[in-house]
C-alpha cells in the first residue's frame, strides 16, 4: 500500500466518532435515496405500462386529425389489411385494428351515450389488457351481435350477461345506424373512466352496423418494451408513403399527459433529493474543514520538510474519497437490502390506493431494484462529498510553514 | 454557586464563535434545511389547495344532496323535489353562502355529422353564478339567460368533435322519467372554454326549466350543490344540513363525493411532516458531529470547570444552550430565506411546461405557493425539539467527564 493511502486511512480514524457520524449521514441519505428512487422509477414504469397497456398501446396508425376530433369520417381504409401490413413490418409485435363510434345505448330501463369500439377478438388481447379483466361471462367470440361492457356501464344500464342493449347512432355516411347486441361479458379494470365507458363489439359487425365498409379508425401496436418505439415509428414510414392522410402516433402523442406527469413529478422529486444531498455535503465539508484546521501545525511541519502543498491537498482529497467511498459502499448495501425486501414485500402507505388508481397503478407497488435506482442517488452523494473537500484542500495552498507551525 | 442564566448565555454564545467557520457551516446547513422545509411545504400546500379548489369548482360545491339512489344509479328516475321547508331554511342560513339546484343527467348530443355521450346539466344560471360553477371563459355567443332558456352551452372541444358551431341546431336525447328516450332540437347559444379539456367534452349546459319540461318533470331536480366558502370547515355545517334533509336524501361532503381529493389533502398533510423529519434527520448527523467536536476540544476546560466546582447540570445546560442558540440562529436565517423566496412568488409560478401532466392531477398552469403559518411553526417545532433531543447525548457526555482525566489530557 502506497504511503499516501496509508496516511489517509489512518488520518480518517483519528476521530472515530466524527468519521462514523459523517459516514452515518451518508449511509442514511443513500438508503433513503435508493428507497425513494426505486419506488419512483418503479411506479413510472408501471404508470406507463398500465396506461398504455389498457387501451392506447405504444403506437397507432390513424387518419390525420382523428386523435383530436374523433370524427367517424376520419377513418383508415382497408383497416384489417393495414393491420397485416403493420404486423409484417414489425415482426413479432402485437397488432390489432379497431373502429370507434358513438351511440345511444339503451337497456330496458336505462339509456346512456357510449363509445363503441369494434375490435378483432383474436388480436385485441395482444394489444390490450382489458380482455383479460373479465369479471363475468366471456370475451367476444367474433360472432355478430355480441357486446362486452365495462362494469360501471353495466351497472348504470342495469344489465348483466344475456341482456340486450339497443344502440342508436349514425354511420360513416351520416346514415342512421341501429343494432341490438347481447351482453356476453363484463370487464372490470378498476379504472372508473374506462369501466364507465367501455363497450366492445367485433370489428366486422361494427363495420356493418356503422356502415364503415372495410374502414376502421386505428391500427394499434403494442411493443415488447418502450425502447422500441422510435425504431418502430421509422419502420412504419413506408406505409405512409402512398397515403398522405394517415399518420403514425407514438404513446407520447396518444397520451400527452403521461410524460409530463412523470416529468413534473421527477422535477419536484429532484429538488427534494438535491436538498438532502446538499445537507450531506455540508456535513462532509464541516468534517474535512475541521480535520484540516486542527492539523495546521502538522501540515506546517510537513511543508517545512519539503512536502509540496499539492501532495497535502491530494492527501485531504484521498481522505475525503475514502470517507465517501465508505458511505457509498455501506449505503448501497443498506439501501440494496431494503430494496430487495420491498421488491418482495411491496410498499404502500395510507391513501396510496386512491392516489394510485388515478394513475392506473395498483394499491401496493413492488419497486424493482435496478442498477439505476441503486446507484443514481449514492453516486450523486459521492460526488457531492468530493466537491465538499475542494475548499478545505485549497486552504492548504495558502499555508505558510513558519506561521503554521506556530499555530496553537 | 448558582450561575445566573445571563452568564451561562454569554458563555454559550462565546463558545459558539470560537470556531466560527464550523459554526457558520452548520448555520448554513440548518438554514438550508429549514428553508427547504418551509418552501417545499408551501409549494405542496399550494398545489393541493389548488387541486381541491379546482376539483370543487367542477364537482361543484363542498357538499351535495341527491336522491338516496342517485349516485349508484345516476338516472333522472332518481329525482328529488326542489328544497322546501326545513331544508330550504337551512340552505338559506349562514354559514352556507350559495347553493344551486340542478338536473344532472346523462344524454346524447347529435349533430348532423356526429354524436357524443355527455352529461347535461340543467341549471338556473343565477344560482350557478353565485356558486361559481359556471364555465370561466365564454369564447363565443352568450351564457344561458334564465332557467327557461331553450339554448345549449357547449364546450369548445365538444363543439369541434360534433362538427357544429354557434347558432347551429343539435339534437339532445335523454331518458325521461318513464324510461323513454326524449329528444328535442336545441340551438347552440354559446361556446365555452374550460380549464380542463376533459370538462369541455363532458359537460353541456341547458336551462333547468327547459330540461324539466323535456324529461316530464315538474319542479324536480337531481342534485343540489352547496357551498360555504371554506372547504376545510365543511364538518361544521354538514350535520345540520343532513338532519334537515331527511332520510330520503343523501347529503355528502366533498371528501366522500370526490375521494381522490380528500385523500390527496390528507396525504399531503402527512407528507409535509415526514419531509420535515427526514430533512432534520439528515441535518442531525452534522449537528451531533459539531457538538461532539466542540465538547472534545474543550475537554480540559470542562474538566477544569468541574474541578473548580461547576455542577454537571450546569455543564449540561451550557452545551444545550449552545445548541439552542445555533438552532435558533439557523431557524431565523432559514425562515427569513424562505420568506424572501416565497414573497416574490406570491403571484404564481409558471409551470405550463408540464401543464398536461398537471391536468391529470386537476391542476392549472400556474402554481401559487401557499405559505401557512402552521408549516413555519411545525418546522420550528421539529427543528427545536428534535435538535435538543439530538444534543442531549453530547451534552450528557460533557457533563459526565471525570475532572482528573479530563485535566490530564494533553
Amino acid at each position: 500500500m502506497n504511503i499516501t493511502w496509508r496516511l489517509a486511512w489512518r488520518n480518517l480514524w483519528r476521530h472515530r466518532r466524527r468519521t462514523w457520524l459523517t459516514v452515518g449521514a451518508m449511509v442514511f441519505c443513500n438508503t433513503l435515496l435508493i428507497f425513494l428512487i426505486s419506488v419512483q422509477l418503479g411506479s413510472y414504469q408501471m404508470m406507463i405500462d398500465n396506461s398504455l397497456g389498457a387501451f392506447s398501446g405504444h403506437l397507432q396508425l390513424q387518419h390525420r386529425g382523428f386523435d383530436e376530433d374523433q370524427r367517424i369520417r376520419q377513418s383508415v381504409p382497408a383497416v384489417s389489411e393495414r393491420a397485416l401490413q403493420v404486423e409484417a413490418l414489425l415482426a413479432g409485435e402485437a397488432v390489432a385494428a379497431r373502429g370507434i363510434a358513438y351511440a345511444l345505448a339503451s337497456s330496458e330501463e336505462r339509456s346512456f351515450g357510449i363509445q363503441v369500439t369494434g375490435v378483432q377478438p383474436a388480436r385485441e388481447p395482444g394489444v390490450s389488457t382489458l380482455p383479460g379483466l373479465l369479471r363475468e361471462g366471456r370475451y367476444l367470440s367474433g360472432a355478430d351481435g355480441e357486446i362486452v361492457v365495462g362494469a360501471l356501464l353495466a351497472r348504470n344500464l342495469r344489465v348483466g350477461p344475456g341482456d340486450e342493449i339497443t344502440m342508436l347512432g349514425s354511420g360513416r355516411d351520416g346514415s342512421f345506424a341501429a343494432a341490438i347486441a347481447t351482453v356476453v361479458g363484463i370487464i372490470e379494470s378498476g379504472i372508473p373512466e374506462l369501466d364507465r365507458a367501455l363497450a366492445q363489439v367485433s370489428l366486422p359487425w361494427f363495420q356493418t352496423v356503422f356502415n364503415m365498409g372495410d374502414h376502421g379508425h386505428s391500427v394499434v401496436v403494442r411493443l415488447r418494451n418502450l425502447d422500441r418505439v422510435p425504431a418502430a415509428v421509422v419502420a412504419l414510414q413506408p406505409l405512409l408513403a402512398g397515403a398522405p392522410e394517415l399518420v403514425v402516433l407514438d404513446w407520447d402523442q396518444l397520451q400527452p399527459g403521461l410524460r409530463q406527469a412523470i416529468r413534473s413529478d421527477m422535477a419536484s422529486a429532484w429538488v427534494m433529493y438535491g436538498v438532502l444531498i446538499l445537507l450531506v455535503a455540508f456535513s462532509v465539508l464541516n468534517t474535512q474543514l475541521m480535520s484540516v484546521l486542527e492539523r495546521t501545525r502538522e501540515f506546517g511541519v510537513m511543508l517545512a520538510l519539503g512536502v509540496s502543498p499539492g501532495r497535502l491537498a491530494r492527501l485531504v482529497g484521498l481522505e475525503t474519497a475514502l470517507l465517501a467511498a465508505l458511505g457509498l459502499a455501506l449505503g448501497v448495501a443498506a439501501g440494496g437490502l431494503l430494496g430487495l425486501y420491498l421488491q418482495q414485500a411491496g410498499f404502500t402507505f395510507p391513501g396510496m390506493e386512491e392516489m394510485n388508481a388515478r394513475f392506473n397503478l395498483p394499491e401496493r407497488i413492488y419497486p424493482p431494484v435496478t442498477l439505476a435506482s441503486l446507484l443514481w442517488g449514492p453516486l450523486t452523494v459521492f460526488l457531492g462529498a468530493l466537491l465538499a473537500a475542494v475548499y478545505p484542500a485549497l486552504r492548504l495552498f495558502g499555508l505558510q510553514p513558519v506561521s503554521a507551525m506556530r499555530a496553537s | 454557586m448558582h450561575w445566573p442564566l445571563m452568564s451561562l448565555l454569554t458563555l454559550a454564545w462565546r463558545n459558539l464563535w470560537r470556531n466560527y467557520r464550523r459554526t457558520l457551516i452548520m448555520l448554513l446547513a440548518i438554514a438550508l434545511g429549514v428553508w427547504a422545509m418551509i418552501v417545499m411545504s408551501a409549494l405542496m400546500r399550494g398545489m393541493t389547495d389548488q387541486m381541491v379548489r379546482n376539483g370543487l369548482a367542477t364537482l361543484p360545491g363542498e357538499a351535495q344532496i341527491h336522491h338516496r339512489d342517485f349516485r349508484l344509479d345516476p338516472s333522472v328516475v332518481n329525482h328529488m323535489p326542489m328544497p322546501a321547508g326545513n331544508l330550504l331554511a337551512q340552505l338559506n342560513s349562514a354559514p352556507i353562502t350559495a347553493w344551486a339546484a340542478r338536473l344532472r343527467v346523462p344524454a346524447v348530443l347529435a349533430s348532423e355529422y356526429a354524436s357524443r355521450g355527455v352529461t347535461v346539466l340543467g341549471i338556473d344560471p343565477a344560482q350557478e353564478a353565485a356558486l361559481g360553477s359556471l364555465p370561466e371563459t365564454l369564447l363565443e355567443g352568450r351564457m344561458l339567460g334564465s332557467p327557461d332558456d331553450r339554448g345549449i352551452l357547449l364546450g369548445a372541444s365538444l363543439a369541434r368533435r360534433l362538427d357544429t358551431g354557434l347558432g347551429k341546431r343539435i339534437v339532445l336525447m335523454s331518458q325521461d322519467t318513464e324510461n323513454n328516450v326524449a329528444d328535442r332540437g336545441v340551438r347552440v347559444v354559446g361556446i365555452y372554454q374550460a380549464r380542463l379539456q376533459g370538462d369541455e367534452e363532458r359537460f353541456a349546459y341547458v336551462g333547468r326549466g327547459a330540461l324539466q319540461e323535456l324529461l316530464g318533470l315538474e319542479q324536480e331536480v337531481t342534485e343540489i350543490a352547496v357551498s360555504a366558502a371554506d372547504y376545510r370547515a365543511v364538518d361544521a355545517w354538514l350535520p345540520a344540513l343532513r338532519a334537515s334533509a331527511g332520510p330520503g336524501l343523501e347529503v355528502l361532503g366533498w371528501t366522500e363525493l370526490h375521494t381522490f381529493l380528500g385523500t390527496m389533502l390528507a396525504v399531503q398533510e402527512g407528507f409535509v411532516l415526514v419531509f420535515m423529519v427526514v430533512v432534520f434527520l439528515v441535518l442531525s448527523f452534522g449537528l451531533i458531529n459539531t457538538l461532539v467536536m466542540a465538547v472534545f476540544e474543550r475537554t480540559r476546560e470542562l474538566g477544569l470547570m468541574q474541578a473548580l466546582g461547576m455542577r454537571p447540570a450546569l455543564i449540561l445546560s451550557q452545551v444545550l444552550l449552545e445548541s439552542l442558540l445555533l438552532l435558533a440562529l439557523g431557524l431565523l436565517a432559514g425562515n427569513g430565506l424562505a420568506l424572501a423566496t416565497l414573497l416574490p412568488l406570491r403571484d404564481g409560478v409558471d409551470i405550463s411546461a408540464v401543464a398536461e401532466g398537471m391536468e391529470m392531477m386537476e391542476m392549472s398552469a400556474t402554481l401559487y405557493p401557499l405559505l401557512a403559518g402552521r408549516d413555519m411553526l411545525l418546522s420550528t417545532a421539529v427543528v427545536l425539539i428534535l435538535g435538543l433531543l439530538a444534543s442531549l447525548l453530547p451534552a450528557w457526555r460533557a457533563s459526565r467527564l471525570d475532572p482528573v482525566r479530563a485535566l490530564a489530557r494533553h
